[in-house]
């Protein structure tokens, strides 16, 4: 128990901490779920032959043809970014410890508005399918879409291994299927949405998942209410004197049962030192701004406009489901907690810790109901794994392949090969990586992906958009030193140095980097553009002027194809 | 329009005195929405850093701590500062922007 809390304090998503670090139990089969499930992807995959249809150039293949409405959008990037881990694991945290599952939920939140005023709009007038398109605009191609490619399959990979791993523990405890098949089978299925729908499909996809997974929640939450008479006080109330019986029954005397009870109302053990507080908030909020599949969605709609509300959406959608995941937390202390028949003789919930918002499903809804929100925590992983498998995709394809290796004179049909070449060996990579990491300790993996790509992609996208001074060889070296720090700095962290590779005393004592390596990106850009006086730096520097203005009015941006 | 007619135009908008006062505003409303939105977010940590008793303290007779209303209004204010700056975007900043174009057009 105090090993699942201090790593819950170390790690963005804590349903794979306590996924990750114990094996997971085996389940009996679970056939309602299993049903559901065969009936979400018996739809995503004919969505997927229909897409396919559709999916002849690499526009379609990497922005499906960009004519998703900002509506649509939204919706997809909630489904992109709404992992198993946010609903399981936050509605875990909080039935353990109330108010602390708060917290993860703002920082996944707060960087959403600052996507929105900085780069949103901007990203789609100059973008055309990745995030290097931008960052790479007015400078020597190849050094930036290296850096840009490169830290994008960094990113990337780290959080797909976070999300295989993840993804094979939780169907092994929740369909009581084997973990290797678990895994061959979110790999396979993510390939074929991926392969024959590219964009398309993967954008319907994260779509579907997002309204199945806001309609379970909000179903679960509306039950909770209605049965506290629609009051948070009484639920609060409840909780707190659940909590307080439980602290008596361990055989705490009165006061200190009522001061545990209480304890579920404010900030518990989440936060040991501000640094790492501020290090991790920072991670989380300007790490989503710099997500690459993130990015990448901006290229699927038409124009600013709808690139601007499909953040509004997606704000709305995100922090509505974590409003939704605290009440189901709250909700499982009431109603879960209370149920001796989903508890071990320790009172702890069977199945592993984060089986909370799983238990409170089947306590209101029964066997089908807990089939379904099985089937929609099994839909989410794959929603996020083809989304990122796309963005790694095109990095290859059109970063690395077309413009550097082919200098930009690819054919579409080529392209479009190569990112099909390229899905065919991630899917590989991915299941044999989820494989081999089985029995590892992965969950860091998700904060380290946090951290470059707050470190790296933000301060070279947000200094190229908006610093004249910024020059190519700022951008590539300087975006370097930034993912470089993120990376040494988090493999000196406890949770890689002392919890992964058991090598004692963490020399780098904070949970998270981004504290120290946002500002090296920074720091390192601004310093090495102002100490650049090559003939290419003149180019970059001249070429500001006329960059920010199609930034800012969308002039000779890349029109939606099929609209 | 070819890029020679392209550029043409960029530097047309780009010497439009309305263009550079439009840009500025956006810029600016954008900036301080972020600052907004950050502050509100490293004062809500450190207010958990250094007063957690604060955060645990009930609201009135109740069991609710004013934690919860904090937290849950960060949430609410992310989507309105948002809301916020897509309404203004829809509202001004788009058809004045339009009308820019319009006048420096080919």
């Amino acid at each position: 128990m105090r090993a699942w809390l201090v790593a819950l304090a170390l790690i963005p998503s804590p349903a794979f901490a306590a996924a990750l670090e114990g094996e997971a139990e085996r389940q009996p089969i679970n056939w309602v779920a299993i049903a559901m499930f065969v009936a979400f992807v018996g739809l995503t995959l004919w969505i997927t032959k229909a897409a396919s249809a559709r999916t002849r150039t690499a526009s379609d293949f990497y922005t499906a043809g960009g004519g998703i409405t900002g509506f649509q959008n939204g919706l997809a990037m909630a489904g992109d970014y709404m992992s198993a881990a946010s609903f399981l694991g936050i509605s875990a945290q909080i039935f353990n410890d109330g108010y602390d599952g708060l917290i993860y939920s703002t920082g996944f939140l707060v960087g959403w508005p600052i996507l929105l005023f900085l780069m949103a709009e901007r990203l789609r007038n100059l973008g055309r399918f990745t995030f290097a398109d931008v960052a790479s605009y007015r400078f020597a191609q190849p050094p930036v879409r290296s850096f840009a490619a490169v830290s994008t399959l960094l990113v990337v990979s780290f959080y797909l291994i976070a999300q295989m791993v993840g993804a094979g523990q939780l169907i092994k405890l929740l369909f009581g299927l084997p973990y290797a098949l678990a895994v061959v089978i979110v790999g396979a299925l993510m390939m074929l949405y991926v392969l024959f729908g590219g964009m398309r499909a993967t954008t319907w996809v994260q779509i579907i998942k997002a309204v199945l997974l806001l309609g379970g929640a909000s179903f679960m939450a509306l039950m909770v209410l209605a049965q506290m008479g629609f009051s948070l006080e009484t639920l609060f109330a409840r909780a707190v004197e659940v909590k307080t019986q439980a602290a008596l029954a361990h055989g705490a005397n009165a006061g200190e049962a009522a001061e545990r009870g209480r304890s579920i109302m404010a900030p518990g053990n989440f936060i040991k030192d501000p640094v790492s507080a501020i290090s991790f908030g920072l991670a989380l909020m300007l790490g989503t701004a710099g997500l690459p599949h993130i990015l990448m969605r901006f290229f699927t709609v038409p124009d600013a406009k709808e690139a601007r509300k499909s953040v509004l959406w997606a704000t709305g959608w995100i922090g509505y489901f974590y409003i939704l995941t605290f009440i189901i937390g709250f909700g499982a202390i009431v109603l879960v907690g209370t149920d001796a028949g989903y508890l071990d003789a320790q009172g702890a919930l069977r199945e592993g810790g984060n089986m909370a918002a799983i238990h409170l499903a089947h306590a209101i809804g029964g066997n089908a109901f807990l089939g379904f929100i099985s089937a929609v925590a099994f839909a989410t992983i794959l929603a996020v794994v083809a989304g990122l498998t796309l963005s790694a995709a095109s990095a290859v394809s059109h970063d690395l392949y077309a413009t550097i290796f082919k200098h930009g004179q690819a054919s579409s049909v080529d392209e479009l090969r190569v990112s099909r070449l390229t899905t065919l060996a991630l899917g590989a990579l991915a299941v044999l990586l989820g494989l081999v990491f089985e029995k590892q300790n992965v969950a860091f993996m998700v904060s380290l992906a946090f951290a470059l790509a707050a470190s790296g992609n933000f301060p070279v996208l947000i200094l190229s958009l908006l610093w004249s001074g910024c020059t190519t060889r700022g951008a590539a070296w300087g975006g370097t030193i930034g993912l470089l720090t993120a990376f040494v700095l988090t493999l000196l962290s406890p949770a890689v140095w002392t919890t992964t590779f058991g090598l004692g005393v963490a020399p780098f004592p904070y949970s998270s980097a981004a504290i120290f390596s946002v500002p090296a990106g920074f720091i390192a850009i601004w310093l090495i553009s102002r100490l650049d006086a090559s003939p290419r730096a003149a180019v970059d520097k001249a070429g500001y002027p006329a960059q920010r203005v199609r930034a800012e009015t969308g002039i000779g941006a890349f029109a939606a194809s099929d609209h | 329009m070819t890029r020679q007619e392209e550029d043409a135009r960029i530097a047309a908008v780009a010497a439009d005195p309305r263009y550079v006062a439009l840009v500025a505003r956006r810029a600016r409303l954008g900036w301080w929405l972020s600052a907004a939105i950050f502050c509100a977010f490293v004062g809500y940590l450190l207010l958990i850093a250094f007063d957690k008793a604060l955060l645990g303290a009930p609201i009135g007779a109740g069991v609710t701590s004013i934690g919860i209303p904090i937290g849950l209004g960060l949430i609410l204010l992310a989507i309105a500062l948002t809301g916020l700056y897509v309404a203004y975007a829809n509202r001004h900043h788009d058809a004045q922007m339009a009308q820019i174009l319009k006048d420096n057009g080919a």
